[in-house]
Formats: structure tokens, C-alpha cells, sequence
């Protein structure tokens, strides 16, 4: 195990350094002046002129991207251009509203997923099976943006108004969008979790269960999800991960000021440092998130491997 | 032996699959009984219905599987009548059963401790400690060393061999009446294998419980069972106790598996097997089953389908050779002409 | 016995199977999974009305008509019309050509350099396998539409750049699965004796790996598509691709948000017909992966 961990550190290192070449080059990326991008469009030339001395883009390529990793280490991302502020601590500012939203949807997409997807395995072949099966397709296929609006016409507005239009703070405002982004994960972990309780559920040990006088409800809830679960682990994280990054869409719709619509607002407003360092925080927490779920499937999945 | 001292009798069991192509009939006109007390084997090569039709006895055939016809009287009572509830009550308790994959047949996420503790919270209403200090006492009876510590570890932390002595405690915590071994020996090393079926037999004698043994292997068989049915294509082709079966074999069929066990009494220039495969269970032949593979199959077994008579060894045989309707050489004898018919 | 009886029936079928057979086998399947041909049918419907749709609606996409702004759907204007007057029926006829090239075209670029990627990844392993693939974890780092953001943040957002983002966002799929495929396929005999024979690396790949791996690539592609479009109308939606007045969907539908609380038509059915159309491609590539998949029967 210990080994695994190792092993397993020793192999993300090189994505972590890769994570960080790419976002630094972003900026080099752009077509036209670095420092005219980072001081601004609005700079003139003498401002730009004091941008390029001053992150020293006359430099070696090497030099600077060694300067950026040092910056980083000490949580120094630039500053935005817009507000001046330092961007870590503007994403500070809104990383817990993005934290939240893809929590309490990744909790709702278990939640319904899997209660689900052992629903269909267990009435396999039924019209009930089939239904779910459907609608997690549909799940599936919905742009969750538009998902979200639709929410907002038919809850959120009159004639029902149930729900806050836009906004994030109380349980209220959390429900459609919570809603809008869990959707999408609920329907892959139904589909996982029904594979899987199907797969499990013709293993030996089942029919040992069985053969032991263990109520059918029993072998399904307790020996049969138990093992179903464990591959599921891996789509939880994966999911978690993919909705740091996709509660853009969800953000934008709602307006909710979380790190999504910061990337949004400051693409539009040619806002780069801003754009930089949010991608940078977001795929260095997805490689994270990847790492322990590896960790943990590893875990979990220790006894289920034959010798 | 009075019809009344059987633990259980089949008559004819009937189970199918009902897949998308055809009805396979997987066990087809079964039966057989199982004295109280002894040891029935069922031998057979694999895919001749062996655990169809064990799993028929337990009800516990999953779909597409369905048992189609005939009785399991246990005890007087017939368990195709009754209800998933009573069955559940006699799985585990009553009837028990062993598999032949250990390494499989253990849920992995759960301790051993628990996994034979859970049959006797079902079946017994004992409390979590108490079902644990039961465990512990069936560990100690299978012959597994260090029990108090193994009832805390997981099955992938246990050799296959220990598997298995723990699947058997699991199998005969509640002290079956029944306890019906599927190929238990089948996944082990040779060594194990002669461990684990001391066990049984030792078990057997301490609890007096009956065991059907389902084997493949007619060596076992000689060393455990008291009777023996041999199983071809989902039929019994004979049955008899088990010295008479060795020594006088009347189906072509069993002659051929007792040909192929290796033998220590007589010089063998090499072992003989049986030539051909068991015929695909969705293309029966007509006639005989065993027909296509036999050496003495003549017209009528091609074409006909033998009944399962009464010999007057104590044999009952499925073969045509023994009727009054026999049309091939009056003079054979199956026994001594087997090696001479199949090398011509 | 039986060992014996199987080899030499594996013997007889000599790899590479023939193609033509093995396509009839999977069509059979296919025809008996109804919710793939559900998929395949409302595909072939989306390519036919994306070539003669245009030329059937009545209306001009971008006809503007201040008489008849919003107005809900009615016998004339099925799905009601913009705030510009325009129907929104005809609209959305004319952009599903462009959703789907957009998808066709990201799903081609991605999967034609991932399964380059992948197979010399897979072929050549070693070195080269160890830097391509983490170059992909690099690139899978990125989650969800995050890759595609970034890459339209520094090319800027118009359609060509969405097909690369999102193509680019495709790339390590594709390159995983085909190394797997191609490490599968290397390890089979035939392939050693094909090189014993003094096949060079170039014919081996295109000869005997890619005609092996082809079935996961076509699985994954159709399933990506979903994906490419799904991503790319999120894009326009957040006005980083197709900019208005194209009748793309997810541009539509981003105007329609303004006019949501009067007049929900017009957010509706660009986002219907989104769905559609992604469920289509969800729907053929559960079933040919259900077909193509030699453990799942009949
Ligand atoms: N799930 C199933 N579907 C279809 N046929 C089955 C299934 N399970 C078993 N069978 C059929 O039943 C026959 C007998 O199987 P089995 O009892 O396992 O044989 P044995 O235990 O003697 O090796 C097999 O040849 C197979 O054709
Ligand atoms: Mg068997």
C-alpha cells in the first residue's frame, strides 16, 4: 500500500509540473504583447513598458517560468488587472461558494445515483428499470445550462417563485442550482451503479449469501451494494473534479459569484492573471481529488482482488 | 432399505433455461434419494447437469433458470411447494451447501467472523457475541489454526484451502441435516483436497448429517460415497451403491470414466478417455445420449431413448443393452469389451 | 478434450477477421437494440434535415420582422419568434448543420491525433509512451469544459476556435483508449510472426493494430460527439463561440435567456433540440458499444 502511495505520488509530480508549463505558457499563448496583456489594454506604453520590467518578460523563458513556480509557492498569482487585487486572494474570495455548489451536488448526485441505479439492477428488465434508464439518459444529454434555466422559468418565476432566480447563500438558493449541476453526475452514477450491481450480483459469494437464508433485500443492500459500490468511488471523484471545473455554466446561469463566473467575467475583460491562476487552482485541486480517489479505490479495492 | 429412511428423494427434476435461442434443459427427468446418514456421489463430466442440480434442491436457480417439473420431497415435505420464506428457513439450517470456487464464493468485504456469524443470527436469533463465540467454536472444528485471529480477516488474507474449511463452517454451523458438496476439491491442491474430504467425512460421522458429493472424479467417489449416480447430459445413466458400481459398471458410459481413472492394480499402456464431447445441451440427439460417443451404440440408440430399469445386480441402468429390445451383439458385455470395441 | 477441440477452432478463424462478416454480426445486433436504432434513426434525421431543411422552411433565418417580435408559437412561427422577429423554427432548422459540423469536426480532429497519440504511445511504449501519457494526465488535469475555456481565453472565442478547443479537450480520451486497444492487439501472436516476416512498423500499424482498435475508436467517437456538442452550444452559450447573429443553438438559446420571464418559447427549444440531438448520439453509442462489445450477447 505504502508502496502504491509512492508510486502514485511519483506520478502525478510530473502532471503537477505539467499543469503549471501549460498555464504558464497560457499567457505567452495569447497572440500579441505579454505585458501589454497583463498591464492591460487600457495601459500606455510607458505602463506597459514598467509591466515588462517588472515580471521581467525580457528574461529566458526558463528564468521566467522558474520565477512563476516560486511565485506560486507562495500563493503569489499576480494581480488582477481589473481590480488590482491579488488574484489568490480574489479566488479566495469565492472559492468556497464554487467548494459548496460542487459539494452539495456531488452529495445529491450520489444520493440519487445510486439509490437509482440499485433500484434499476434489482427490477432489471422492468418497466421501472427502463424508466430510470431513460431518464438518466436524458440526464445525460441535457445541457446543464439549459437545465438550470428551465428550473429558474418553471420554479423560480411566477406563477410558482419558489426559489431565488440567482444568488447564493441560503438553502433556497442553493436547490436549482445544486439541482442543475448534480443532474448530469446522478444519471453516470445510476448507469455505474447499475452495471455494477449487475455484475456483482451474479458473483459466487452472492449465491453463498443466498444459500446461507439470506433475505433477497439483504444480499441486494448488504452483500451485493457493498461490492457494487467500489468502482462507483472512482465516478464519485471523477465527478467531484469535473464539477469544479463545470460549475461555469451552472454559475453563469444563476448568477452566483463563485470561481466559475470570475473565470467568465475576466475572460471577457481580457482579465488574464485572473484566468491564469483560477485554471491553475482548479486543475491542481482536480489532480488532488484524482490522487485520493486513486488512494482510496486502491483501498477499497484490496480485498476484492484475488490474491 | 425402507423408502422412509431417506433424508430426500428426487423424482424426476426437471430444471431449464429459457435463453433467447432455445430451452436448454440443464436437468432433465432426475431422480435419485439419499439415505439418511450416508453419502450419495453424483459424478459426471462438466456441464452433465451436476450443479443444476443442487442448486434445484436449494431453489436458488436465478434466471433464466427455472425448475420445470418433479418433486424434492425432504422430510416428507416437498420443497418445490414451498414458499421463498420457508425456503430461506431451511438454507443454511437444514440443507447446506458448498461450492466449488473457495476463492469466489466469499464476500470480500466482509470478515470471516461475520460472514459465519450471519447464519447463526438468521437462523438462530443469537445476539452479534454470541453468534461470534459459535463462530469461533466452528473455526475450531474445521481444523483452522489460530481461529481467534482468523475470525477477524478478510477471505483474500486466507490460502484457498482455508477458504474452503471456512465455507464448510459456514455450511454446518446450524448442523444441516443435509449438506450437498459441489466439486468442494475441485479448485485445491491434491494435498488439500484429501484434507478437506476428511473433514467432510469426519463432520458427517460427528453430526450425522447426509451429504450429496458432487464430483467429477471417480476416485473420490470410491473413498467417501456409500451410492453413486452417474449423470450424463442432464439424465442419470446409472445408479448404484458404490461397491457394486465398481465392480460391476453396466453403462457403457460409466465403464469409460472408470477406464480413464488411473489404476495402480494393472500395467495401463496409457489411460483411455473418452472420445467425442458431451453433446451441446440445444442439440440433444435423439436417441440415447450417450449414443454418439458410445462404442457399442447401435440403430435403436440412435433412435430411441433408453429408460432408467432395475438390474438384477442392484444396478439401475439407462442403456439399451440390458432390454428385451437390444439389437446389437446379444453377447457383449460392456465391461470387458469397452477397451476393445473403442480402440477398433 | 474440449481444450483441444477449441483450439483448433480458433486455428481455422485466422486473425485479421474478416471484416465484412463481422460488420453483418454487429448490424444484426444493432437492429435488435431498439434504443440504438432509436439513436441511429433520429441521427439520420438530424443529417437529413441539416442538408434539406434549410431549403423547406418557409422563413429566412436572419428575416427580421419588428411586427412580429416574441410572438409565441403559433401556426406560422412553430416555435414562436425571437426578439428580432425572426422565426425561431427556421433558426434552429439552419443551425443544426452547424451543431453538427461543429461536433463532426472537434470528434475528428480529437480522435484522428488522439489515436495517433495512441498508438505510438501504445506501439513504440517505453519513453515515448511515459511522456505522451503523462502529457495527457497533464491535459485530463484540466476538468471538465475548464480545457476548452482556457484554450478559447487565448485564441479567442469564435467557431473555428471552439472545434479546436473542444477537439483538443478530446484528444486524451481517444489517446487512452487506443494505447490499451494497441497493447491489447501487440500482444497477440499473429503480430510477432507478421514482424518475424519483416513487416515494417508503418504496415503493422495500418495493416493488422488500427483495423483491430477500430471498434472502441467508433464507440468512443459517437459517444464524444455528445459530448463536442454539448460543450461547445455551453461555449456559445457563454458567448465564447459562435457569436449572434449565426443561428447556432446555444447562441440562441443565450439571447433567449433575456427574454425568459415573458416569453419561455424562446429558450425552450434550442435547448430541446440540443437535447435531441445529444441523446441521439448517447443513445446509437450505448447500443453499437453494447454490439461492438463481444462480451455482451445477442
Ligand atoms: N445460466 C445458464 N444459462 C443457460 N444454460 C445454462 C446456465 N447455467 C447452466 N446451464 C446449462 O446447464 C448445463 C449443466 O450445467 P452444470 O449443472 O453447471 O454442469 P456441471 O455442474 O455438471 O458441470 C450446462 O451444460 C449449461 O448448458
Ligand atoms: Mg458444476
Amino acid at each position: 500500500m505504502l508502496v502504491f502511495v509512492l508510486r502514485r505520488i511519483l506520478q502525478t509530480i510530473p502532471v503537477i509540473f505539467g499543469v503549471t508549463i501549460l498555464v504558464f505558457l497560457m499567457i505567452h499563448l495569447i497572440p500579441g504583447d505579454p505585458a501589454q496583456i497583463i498591464a492591460g489594454e487600457a495601459a500606455s506604453d510607458a505602463q506597459v513598458q514598467q509591466m515588462r520590467d517588472r515580471l521581467g518578460l525580457n528574461d529566458h523563458l526558463l528564468v521566467q517560468y522558474g520565477r512563476f513556480l516560486g511565485d506560486i509557492m507562495q500563493f503569489d498569482l499576480g494581480n488582477s488587472i481589473r481590480s488590482g487585487n491579488p488574484v489568490s486572494a480574489e479566488i479566495g474570495s469565492r472559492f468556497w461558494v464554487t467548494f459548496e455548489l460542487a459539494f452539495f451536488s456531488t452529495l445529491l448526485s450520489i444520493f440519487i445515483g445510486i439509490i437509482a441505479g440499485v433500484i434499476s439492477a434489482t427490477k432489471r428488465h422492468t418497466f421501472l428499470d427502463t424508466s430510470i434508464m431513460v431518464i438518466a439518459l436524458f440526464g445525460l444529454s441535457m445541457p446543464n445550462f439549459w437545465l438550470g434555466l428551465m428550473l429558474i422559468q418553471y420554479f423560480a418565476l411566477p406563477p410558482l417563485q419558489w426559489f431565488p432566480v440567482s444568488g447564493w447563500g441560503s438553502i433556497e438558493h442553493m436547490v436549482l442550482p445544486v439541482i442543475t449541476l448534480g443532474t448530469a453526475g446522478a444519471a453516470i452514477i445510476a448507469r455505474m451503479t447499475r452495471s455494477s450491481m449487475l455484475e456483482v450480483i451474479n458473483q459466487d459469494y452472492i449465491r453463498t449469501a443466498r444459500a446461507k437464508g439470506v433475505k433477497e433485500q439483504i444480499v441486494t443492500y448488504k452483500h451485493a451494494l457493498r461490492n457494487a459500490l467500489i468502482p462507483v468511488v472512482t465516478v464519485v471523484g471523477l465527478q467531484f473534479g469535473t464539477l469544479l471545473g463545470g460549475t461555469v455554466l451552472t454559475e453563469t446561469v444563476f448568477s452566483i459569484n463563485g470561481l466559475g463566473r470570475l473565470v467568465i467575467d475576466s475572460i471577457n475583460a481580457r482579465d488574464f492573471p485572473i484566468v491564469q491562476g483560477t485554471v491553475l487552482v482548479i486543475a491542481l485541486l482536480f489532480v488532488l481529488v484524482n490522487f485520493l480517489v486513486d488512494i482510496s479505490y486502491r483501498f477499497l479495492n484490496k480485498r476484492i482482488e484475488l490474491d | 432399505m425402507e423408502p422412509s429412511s431417506n433424508i430426500i428423494e428426487v423424482n424426476d427434476l426437471r430444471t431449464s433455461f429459457f435463453t433467447e435461442e432455445a430451452e436448454v434443459k440443464a436437468v432433465d427427468g432426475v431422480s435419485f434419494s439419499v439415505p439418511s446418514g450416508k453419502t450419495l456421489g453424483i459424478v459426471g463430466e462438466s456441464g452433465s447437469g451436476k450443479s443444476i442440480t443442487s442448486l434445484s434442491i436449494m431453489r436458488l436457480i436465478q434466471e433464466p433458470g427455472q425448475i420445470v417439473g418433479g418433486e424434492i420431497n425432504f422430510k416428507s415435505d416437498n420443497l418445490l411447494d414451498k414458499s421463498e420464506s420457508e425456503m430461506r428457513r431451511i438454507r443454511g439450517n437444514e440443507i447446506s451447501m458448498i461450492f466449488q470456487e473457495p476463492m469466489t464464493s466469499l464476500n470480500p468485504v466482509f470478515t470471516v467472523g461475520d460472514q459465519i456469524s450471519e447464519a447463526y443470527r438468521i437462523h438462530q436469533g443469537l445476539s452479534k457475541k454470541q453468534a461470534l463465540q459459535k463462530s469461533l467454536e466452528m473455526l475450531e472444528l474445521v481444523g483452522i489454526p489460530s481461529p481467534k485471529d482468523r475470525l477477524k480477516r478478510y477471505p483474500h488474507e486466507l490460502s484457498g484451502g482455508m477458504r474452503q474449511r471456512v465455507m464448510i463452517a459456514i455450511a454446518l454451523a446450524c448442523k444441516p441435516e443435509l449438506l450437498i458438496a459441489d466439486e468442494p476439491t475441485t479448485a485445491l491442491d491434491v494435498t488439500i483436497q484429501a484434507q478437506i474430504l476428511r473433514l467432510i467425512n469426519n463432520l458427517q460421522d460427528e453430526l450425522g448429517m447426509s451429504v450429496v458429493l458432487i464430483t467429477h472424479d471417480l476416485g473420490v467417489v470410491a473413498e467417501t460415497c456409500d451410492y453413486v449416480a452417474v449423470m450424463y447430459a442432464g439424465k442419470i445413466v446409472e445408479y448404484a451403491d458404490v461397491q457394486t458400481l465398481f465392480e460391476s459398471p453396466k453403462h457403457p458410459y460409466t465403464v469409460g470414466l472408470l477406464s480413464s481413472l488411473p489404476r495402480h492394480d494393472i500395467d495401463q499402456e496409457e489411460l483411455q478417455v473418452i472420445k467425442g464431447m458431451v453433446p451441446s445441451p440445444t442439440n440433444m440427439p435423439e436417441g440415447c445420449r450417450f449414443a454418439p460417443r458410445c462404442p457399442f451404440a447401435t440403430d435403436l440408440c440412435k433412435e430411441q431413448l433408453p429408460t432408467l430399469d432395475d438390474l438384477e445386480d442392484g444396478n439401475q441402468v439407462r442403456c439399451w443393452v440390458y432390454s428385451d429390445k437390444w439389437d446389437g451383439d446379444p453377447e457383449v458385455n460392456v465391461k470387458d469389451d469397452y477397451g476393445t470395441a473403442t480402440s477398433s | 478434450m474440449a481444450e483441444t477441440s477449441v483450439k483448433t477452432q480458433q486455428a481455422e478463424t485466422k486473425p485479421p477477421s474478416p471484416q465484412l462478416e463481422n460488420m453483418k454480426k454487429v448490424y444484426k445486433k444493432l437492429k435488435k437494440n431498439k434504443t440504438a436504432m432509436v439513436g441511429g434513426i433520429l441521427i439520420l434525421f438530424f443529417i437529413i434535415v441539416s442538408i434539406i431543411g434549410p431549403v423547406l422552411t418557409p422563413f429566412d433565418p436572419d428575416a427580421q420582422d419588428y411586427t412580429n417580435r416574441l410572438a409565441s408559437p403559433n401556426a406560422d412561427n412553430w416555435f414562436g419568434t425571437d426578439h428580432h422577429g425572426r422565426d425561431i423554427f427556421t433558426r434552429i432548422i439552419h443551425g443544426t448543420s452547424i451543431t453538427l459540423y461543429i461536433g463532426f469536426s472537434s470528434v475528428l480532429l480529437g480522435s484522428v491525433a488522439g489515436t495517433v497519440i495512441g498508438i505510438v504511445s501504445g506501439y513504440y511504449g517505453k519513453k515515448i509512451d511515459a511522456i505522451l501519457m503523462r502529457s495527457m494526465d497533464v491535459l485530463l488535469a484540466f476538468p471538465g469544459i475548464l480545457l476548452a475555456l482556457a484554450i478559447v481565453s487565448i485564441l479567442g472565442g469564435s467557431l473555428q476556435n471552439v472545434i479546436i478547443a473542444v477537439a483538443v479537450f478530446s484528444i486524451p480520451v481517444f489517446a487512452r483508449i487506443v494505447r490499451g486497444s494497441t497493447l491489447a492487439v501487440k500482444k497477440l501472436e499473429y503480430v510477432d510472426a507478421v514482424r518475424a516476416l519483416g513487416a515494417s512498423d508503418f504496415r503493422i500499424i495500418f495493416r493488422h493494430i488500427l483495423p483491430n482498435i477500430m471498434s472502441p475508436i467508433i464507440v468512443q467517437a459517437t459517444l464524444r460527439m455528445a459530448t463536442a456538442i454539448l460543450a461547445a452550444s455551453g461555449l456559445s452559450f457563454l458567448g465564447l463561440g459562435a457569436q449572434p447573429p449565426t443561428p447556432e443553438w446555444g447562441a440562441i438559446l443565450s439571447q433567449g435567456r433575456n427574454y425568459m420571464w415573458d416569453d419561455p418559447h424562446y429558450a425552450l427549444f434550442p435547448g430541446l433540440a440540443i437535447v435531441v440531438v445529444v441523446l441521439a448520439f448517447n443513445l446509437f453509442g450505448d447500443g453499437l458499444r453494447d454490439a461492438l462489445d463481444p462480451k455482451t450477447k445477442g
